[in-house]
């Protein structure tokens, strides 16, 4: 037995692959096939699932009231086309914020001394020992009404004599972007430091050999060839933004209310998941054909191989 | 139109310091005089750590000199970045860029001099047909052999038609065949475009090959400047002498000078040896006399009464175009390379171990040098 399964490698790959296979088909393809079914039935009184085929919830989602009024002007109901609408700019903003942030700060860490690139990688990940959620909670400290910003500004406004009201900074949509950037800024750092980390010296030189400025052999050079970094930090945040409900629970309050407060609200407090199962769905195929099309565009990064 | 130097680089004592891991400083570049010709190849030739790469970079301006000056057409460089200089290099590791084809690679220098897209055109193809690489155009370095990555490199730096060409021993990762057949190439081009190519080596055989003059390092210090016949014929120090091709080095004391020779008593021979005094040694100085392996005349009898001693040989190598000889003087081995200038099978016709011989140094083939 076992020097046949030596023998035959087809056999080996397959025991390979047997554990996550099983564990995919358990926790990932069955949920998301019971997601779709239930997508498609109606809650009935005590939030139970009745099965059918409608796609009364997606109409509603997307704003098509299904007990609508034959008179009535419109029936357009934008609720929650708009929260779909205010995560996906929510995402775009954090993730365009973040690579603006990380990008210099991971040039900075690649082009340091070998011996104090480990301190500086260390200081990146140390925010990641603490919980998230902890995290997030130390920023609601920071922005309240009687937080640590206020009270500063307070304390040298009252110095100066000049007369203060306490910001509202905390559930503003503000809040929750400046939130996310803190999250996920570390995401977004350590593949662009790996990517630039990556690059070697002699392709500077050669820029600079061949009569490129430092600001030319940046954009000609440096930046194409840190892609992958970019387009595999964009993933590692985009994606987990767009359906993250915790930053937005505890920063927006019901001020800013994203996709991932929508479905989490659904399951929890509407006790409709036949709803929350539709607004999953679409949270992720939208999530799917930003994705495509942005790889499409800049690729996964594999065919640039530095040398 | 600014004045040609008669020189295209010109090293005037520089002196180039590094801070070494345990924290000492170290001279990886110890006051340094070098003139290049303009149009010339010319050949730095060490040992690795010789300091030969750091005077290439700072050329190029990579780095910096500690103290010093580099002057390129004349001009002193001082902290020009390597943009401003009109000198290209071909890297060791040909450092192309992965992410462009072989025309963006070319054309990557001739865009940045934003020279029209018709001209950068014509002159990719021009030097692409020089490193004989046509149709390859479209294709990524990593789809091209070793050996087109390296005409790559050479032709991405001479597309920009440099003063000076400097090349950090770019044939040292092919194959012996290849780059053999790529030093005469690079020395056929070099008389087409009539650039100085200023090459770095640590193959003595490339350095004779193609330069026309060579600079041998040592620890940061110029041994020795001149033509490959000088350098291998008129070595001015034993370092040279053992660096460059084979030698056999007598070791005595000078009695006599007469002239342009010098007499110099090797005690493990228990006789005299006269040679040319290319060392410039003095009257009872340490000297070590110097000989070529294949300059020395095996015979029967003694030719004259100088320079002529028996011997036994002790083994022979029988390496095809020559036999190579090791003979027993006195204390010494003295290694004789013999042509094989007849073909025969018999075994007579070769030397034999045991067998008794004379050696002859004729003195005019013979160089004393100090014994440093």
């Amino acid at each position: 037995m076992l020097k046949r399964l030596r023998e035959n490698k087809s056999a080996q790959g397959t025991l390979l692959v047997t554990p996550t296979l099983l564990w995919m088909i358990g926790l990932l393809i069955i949920p998301l096939l019971l997601t779709l079914v239930i997508s498609f039935g109606s809650r009935d009184a005590d939030g139970g699932v009745i099965y059918g085929f409608s796609f009364h919830n997606y109409l509603r989602l997307f704003g098509y009231s299904t007990n609508c009024d034959a008179g009535q002007a419109s029936c357009f109901e934008p609720l929650y086309v708009n929260i779909l609408g205010r995560s996906l700019s929510l995402a775009f903003n954090t993730t365009l914020i973040v690579i603006s942030m990380a990008y210099p700060l991971a040039y900075f860490i690649a082009r340091a001394h070998p011996k104090q690139r480990t301190t500086f990688l260390m200081l990146v990940l140390v925010p990641l020992w603490t919980n998230f959620v902890i995290r997030v909670y130390a920023w609601m400290m920071l922005l309240r009404e009687q937080g640590v910003i206020n009270g500063i500004i307070g304390w040298l406004a009252a110095r100066l004599n000049i007369p203060f009201e306490p910001l509202q900074m905390l559930y503003t949509p503000g809040a929750v972007l400046v939130g996310m950037v803190y999250e996920f800024l570390p995401f977004m750092i350590l593949p662009i430091f790996t990517s630039l980390e990556k690059i070697d010296n002699a392709l500077f030189e050669a820029a600079a050999d061949l009569g490129a400025n430092p600001f030319r052999t940046f954009l000609r050079v440096t930046l194409p060839l840190s892609m992958p970094g970019v387009v595999a930090g964009t993933i590692l945040v985009f994606i987990p933004v767009m359906g993250t409900f915790i930053v937005s629970d505890i920063l927006g309050g019901r001020q800013v209310i994203l996709v991932g407060n929508l479905i989490q609200r659904q399951f929890l407090d509407a006790r409709d998941p036949t709803f929350g199962s539709a607004a999953s769905l679409i949270l992720m195929i939208l999530t799917l054909i930003v994705t495509y099309f942005y790889t499409r565009k800049f690729g996964f990064g594999e065919e640039i191989v530095v040398a | 139109m600014k004045e040609l130097s008669e020189f295209a680089v010109e090293m005037r004592d520089v002196v180039k310091t590094f801070k070494t891991p345990e924290g000492t400083m170290l001279n990886a570049v110890d006051h340094v005089n070098m003139n290049i010709k303009n149009g010339e190849f010319f050949s730095m030739l060490g040992s690795s750590g010789c300091g030969k790469t750091t005077s290439l970079r700072m050329m190029a301006g990579f780095e910096w000199p500690s103290e010093g000056e580099i002057y390129i057409e004349g001009q002193a460089m001082g902290h020009t970045p390597p943009f401003q200089r009109n000198v290209n290099t071909v890297f060791q590791s040909y450092a192309l860029f992965q992410h462009m084809t072989v025309y963006q690679n070319i054309a990557f220098g001739l865009e940045m001099e934003k020279a029209p897209p018709d001209e950068i055109k014509a002159r990719v193809g021009r030097v692409l047909d020089m490193v004989q690489l046509m149709g390859m155009e479209k294709r990524f370095p990593k789809q091209l052999s070793g050996g087109q990555q390296q005409r790559i490199a050479l032709a991405r730096a001479l597309v920009k038609l440099p003063n000076v060409l400097l090349l950090d021993e770019p044939l040292g990762a092919l194959d012996l065949k290849l780059r053999k057949e790529m030093q005469l190439e690079l020395k056929a081009i070099q008389q087409k475009v009539g650039i100085t190519f200023i090459y770095v080596t640590h193959d003595q055989e490339e350095a004779l090959t193609m330069s026309d003059r060579i600079a041998v390092m040592s620890k940061g210090k110029v041994m020795q400047m001149g033509t490959p016949v000088e350098i291998y014929e008129r070595p001015t120090s034993r370092f040279v002498a053992g660096f460059i091709g084979e030698s056999n080095f007598l070791e005595g004391t000078v009695q006599s000078i007469n002239g342009e020779r010098a007499n110099v008593l090797v005690p493990a021979l228990m006789t005299e040896v006269t040679g040319l005094n290319t060392g410039k040694v003095k009257m009872g100085e340490k000297a070590v006399v110097c000989i070529r392996p294949e300059k020395i005349r095996i015979s029967d009898e003694p030719v004259s009464k100088q320079n002529s001693f028996r011997g036994a040989v002790k083994t022979t190598t029988y390496i095809g175009s020559d036999t190579h000889v090791y003979v027993e003087v006195g204390k010494l081995t003295i290694k004789v390379w013999e042509q094989n200038r007849v073909s025969s099978l018999d075994p007579k016709a070769y030397y034999t171990a045991g067998q008794n011989l004379t050696l002859n140094l004729m003195p005019e083939n013979t160089l004393i040098l100090a014994d440093a």
